[in-house]
């Protein structure tokens, strides 16, 4: 616990008061914010195929997930490693559900039936999976959602007539409606930006409502808002479930990006890279998933040819996110994003400094 | 004991029945009714006895880890790298100089002196943070699993058992009776059956330390209140650094023994972490013989399921689980 609460920013009195303007002041007040939009829409101007797809695309998708694990995590404080296997539960009904090359597998239902029932389906799991991490707490989530992704990762392997064991399920069709491959680079790019900004939105609207101020007092102080007449364990598998939905909107597009789904996307290494994602950005704010997913997946692209060409061996990847994150959780717990934060602070400070008058800044 | 009896009478019952069962379905000869929609007993007996010697291999390593739990509230998710670490060093010691024993003593002593370090230059500085602790293992252990897999690369490793413990050995349980009347015998290989009286060895001897010796004394105080004990004058941080080593030389002992059992190979960190966590989860944290208990829950039901519903044995495991937090959420031996 104490590293959230570590990590937690100086409480906002103006932000609390007022959400909407509070929220146009923090994410979309500031000119960079808008500068990032902005290039985000036109991305398919700027990238080719091979970055619009494979680093922007897949960033926007490890970041919504992450996404999801902030959410619980940030607000809720509970770290769920299970983020991950709740988007592979969403991505392999998708496969079975829909129609795929393994067709002694694949039901073939049209992709607007097997979508919903896949989203439905993994969201389920996942308060059901929320519904047993709360029934203990803090560190035991982290034991618990662990078990369960490791669990469905070997169940995966072994199982056959759901999920075709170790190859797992190939050739998923994608949609294709309106006359437009959904699929096609600059199509499916804009799908998944539509997909990552909601889900942005989303977090940081509740993050301000009701609920979210609720959930996070029950990070804070469970006892006092049980005594505040507060469900302390239905706020938890409230925030479970919607975290869980987010999930498995990534974890749709997630298959839908590779075509295939097999045990190896839902494997025990791939869940904790999603906690050193959501880690590595920072777990305080909606947009640290993100910067931490551009992170992961700028190292996990380009960290080959970086290691060959200072001339040693490429297939270090792993030992270089391991120890980023290692230097993370030691030194910056809040991860990129405090550190931007922190250092912004310092310059402010030192720009009002000559003043003397500093507001609701020295508790940092 | 008889406490539990008087107040679960009817748990009490339940309990005797189904020991009652078990003991009958391993003692006696199976009746033709059962033998056709069971299969055989042999395949049967194997089952539970593979299930028995691999919970005694999962209770070595979930037992440093309740250790560590109970004392240092660290959930120390670096622990199956300390598995595997020991069983790549009990396999270099092993090859080098021909001893299987030796191996075991290597194995602990020099992922007991890892453990120390780490607790020392690691988790000393970030000490009462639990969640950030959890963090950090996460971190040791992906590093941990790339070091291990540069230095021993990707093969699998099969400690060499010794001549003397090779081969099966004939146990008294009947497996079936020849039409002549002759009665087979069940054949088992006999390493695995030493290798479990050794794990029981090792956990009464847990037991008999932390319930009857001076310094278990120290270590159970400090799963209750460490605070209390530190201010009661005991060095609590030797107390700590004590408790990783053995919790980390018991992980490596148990890589050894993982790796004269089945083999070591990348990828069995994560599985052998799998099962501390569950049998933990089962057991209740930070209890030996929860994890016992546990282990030999978890063993019996992986076992079990991967003969009679192959595709689904890992469901079995986990259902265990599901149904132990829904209705004993602190772990069946839990102490609180």
């Amino acid at each position: 616990m104490a590293m959230i609460q570590d990590a937690r920013l100086p409480p906002d009195k103006l932000a609390a008061a007022t959400p909407m303007s509070a929220l146009a002041r923090t994410e979309f007040g500031n000119p960079a914010g808008w500068a990032v939009i902005l290039i985000l829409i036109i991305m398919p101007l700027l990238a080719n195929g091979f970055f619009l797809i494979e680093i922007f695309g897949t960033t926007l998708i490890l970041g919504t997930v992450a996404l999801s694990l902030m959410f619980l995590a940030g607000y809720g404080g509970m770290v769920s490693l299970m983020q991950l296997t709740i988007a592979g539960l969403a991505g392999y009904m998708t496969a079975v559900l829909g129609a795929s090359s393994n067709v002694n597998i694949s039901l073939g239902w049209p992709w607007w039936l097997a979508t919903p029932v896949a989203l439905t389906l993994a969201t389920l799991f996942g308060t059901v999976g929320g519904a047993l991490a709360v029934r203990t707490e803090g560190i035991y989530t982290i034991m618990i959602t662990l078990a369960i992704a490791s669990a469905f990762y070997y169940f995966t392997n072994q199982n056959w007539v759901i999920f075709n064991g170790h190859t797992g399920i190939n050739g998923v069709v994608t949609p294709h409606f309106l006359g437009v491959d959904w699929r096609a680079d600059i199509p499916f790019y804009y799908v998944i930006l539509v997909v990552a900004a909601l889900c942005f939105c989303a977090v940081s609207y509740l993050a301000r409502a009701p609920f979210g101020l609720a959930l996070q007092g029950v990070r804070d102080n469970p006892r006092r808002m049980a005594a505040l007449g507060f469900n302390v364990n239905a706020h938890r598998i409230a925030a479970y479930a919607f975290a869980s939905f987010v999930a498995a909107l990534a974890g749709v597009l997630q298959v839908w990006n590779y075509r295939q789904i097999s045990p190896g996307s839902v494997g025990v290494e791939r869940a904790i890279d999603i906690l050193i994602i959501a880690i590595v950005g920072g777990i305080t704010r909606p947009i640290g998933p993100f910067i931490g997913a551009l992170i992961f997946v700028l190292l996990r692209t380009f960290t080959l040819d970086f290691l060959v060409a200072i001339g040693l061996d490429g297939n270090r990847f792993r030992l270089l996110i391991g120890l980023g994150f290692l230097v993370i959780v030691l030194f910056s717990p809040d991860g990129v994003v405090g550190l931007w934060e922190r250092w912004q602070r310092r310059n402010r400070s030192e720009q009002a400094r000559p003043g003397g008058e500093r507001q609701g800044e020295g508790h940092g | 004991m008889r406490q539990f009896v008087e107040r679960h009478p009817v748990w009490a019952l339940v309990i005797l029945i189904a020991i009652g069962v078990a003991l009958w379905l391993v003692l006696a000869t199976w009746p033709p009714g059962l033998e056709d929609a069971f299969g055989k007993k042999k395949v049967f007996l194997s089952a539970v006895f593979n299930g028995i010697t691999l919970g005694g291999l999962y209770f070595l390593v979930a037992s440093g880890f309740t250790l560590i739990f109970g004392l240092m509230r660290n959930v120390n998710l670096a622990h199956g790298s300390l598995y595997l670490f020991g069983g790549y060093i009990g396999y270099a010691v092993s090859v080098a100089t021909g001893s299987w024993l030796l191996s075991f003593v290597a194995a602990f002593v020099v992922v007991g002196l890892f453990g120390v370090a780490l607790q020392i230059l690691v988790f000393r500085r970030i000490e009462g943070q639990d969640l950030r602790q959890t963090m950090v293992t996460i971190g040791l252990s992906i590093v941990f699993a790339d070091l291990m897999l540069w230095a021993f690369g990707g093969d699998f490793y099969q400690i060499q058992t010794p001549s003397a413990l090779v081969g099966p050995i004939q146990l008294p349980f009947v497996t079936a009776v020849k039409s002549s009347g002759e009665a087979v015998y069940l054949q088992y290989p006999m390493v695995r059956l030493v290798i479990f009286l050794a794990s029981v060895a090792i956990g009464v001897a847990l037991w008999l330390a932390l319930n009857r010796t001076r310094i278990g004394m120290v270590v159970r105080a400090g799963v209750d209140d460490r605070d209390i004990l530190a201010a009661m004058g005991v060095r609590i941080q030797l107390v700590f650094v004590l408790v990783f080593a053995l919790g980390a030389g018991l992980a490596g002992i148990a890589g050894v023994v993982g790796g004269t059992f089945q083999s070591i190979s990348p990828g069995e960190d994560i599985r052998f972490l799998l099962a501390s966590l569950v049998v933990v989860i089962i057991g209740g944290m930070g209890s030996i013989p929860g994890a016992a208990l546990g282990a030999l829950i978890v063993g019996l039901a992986e076992q079990l399921g991967s003969v009679y519903i192959p595709t689904y044995a890992i469901v079995v495991t986990f259902l265990i689980m599901v149904l132990v937090l829904a209705v004993r959420p602190q772990g069946l031996l839990a102490g609180r």
